[in-house]
């Protein structure tokens, strides 16, 4: 399995960490309520399809992205620097 | 003050030659990293064009000029080595000293693609990886970062901490090349 890192070109998996679904990146606000809190650090989806997931290039360039991937074919449609999905809002 | 003895990372471990491929240390000289602050990264290669006479490097690339050079080495980041920084620079970006911090190494000859080939998951053709090149990757398990100047010449940086683990298989993979041509 190869990544497409938007900085480094398609790279071996064995540079990459995975982190888990991308709504890690959708933390709460500090004040929000536990319950949000809760949601956001143990609920995930668990899809059998196409999904999007964190991804750290550690022994690459050092970045993080957002990788589209299907978890029944495997197949990797793309990958995305994830601060600029954070800078995009 | 103490004048204190610099030790190489390599000492004593290298020269390494098989199979017409060597594996030497290259001269400890600086090495500071150079991080721009966001949106400085323009402002920062203006500098660094007009103190050193290198801008700051596109992600792949190394270019030299004299005795600096400039290596990108990861996102907003590269490292100037031979040289040190220009105080101009550090309006436009963080600079640290990394100058002991790693195990500079340079691998010579005519097969020196084979013998990284068995540790790096990177494509280093003359096609996919031309003279002036850099790549961050690994070789092992080791993360590493990989200049490419041109010719049969690749200059291998790891922690300073992985000197003996590098040369021990990098050793390994140029008996291994060496031996398989001798077949």
């Amino acid at each position: 399995m190869q990544i497409p890192c938007p900085i480094c070109g398609a790279r071996d998996l064995r540079e990459f960490t995975p982190k888990g679904h991308a709504s890690y990146l959708d933390r709460p606000a500090e004040d929000a309520d536990a319950q949000a809190w809760n949601d956001y650090l143990h609920l995930r989806e668990n899809p059998a399809g196409d999904t999007r997931e964190l991804w750290y290039h550690g022994a690459g360039c050092g970045a993080w992205l957002v990788v589209e991937r299907n978890t029944v074919t495997h197949a990797v449609k793309g990958a995305t620097l994830a601060r600029e999905m954070r800078d995009a809002g | 003050m103490a004048e204190l003895i610099a030790k190489s990372p390599a000492r004593g471990l290298t020269p390494v030659e098989a199979g017409g491929v060597t594996l030497t240390e290259a001269p400890m000289g600086p090495i500071w990293a150079v991080m721009p602050y966001r949106g400085k990264g323009a402002a920062l290669s203006a500098a660094l064009e007009a103190a050193h006479g290198l801008g700051f490097p596109a992600p792949g690339l190394l270019a030299e000029t004299g005795d600096a050079r400039i290596a990108w080495s990861g996102l907003d980041q590269a490292f100037l080595m031979g040289v040190m920084p220009d105080r101009a620079l550090a309006a436009h970006a963080a600079l640290t000293d990394q100058s002991d911090a790693w195990t500079h190494l340079v691998l010579e000859g005519a097969a020196v693609r084979d013998v990284l080939a068995r540790w790096m998951p990177v494509e280093l053709s003359p096609s996919a990886c031309p003279p002036g090149s850099a790549r961050r990757s690994l070789v092992g398990h080791m993360t590493a970062l990989v200049l490419h100047p041109g010719g049969d010449r690749f200059e291998i940086l790891v922690f300073r901490s992985m000197a003996a683990t590098a040369i021990h298989e990098l050793t390994r993979s140029m008996r291994a090349v060496a031996a398989r041509r001798e077949l």
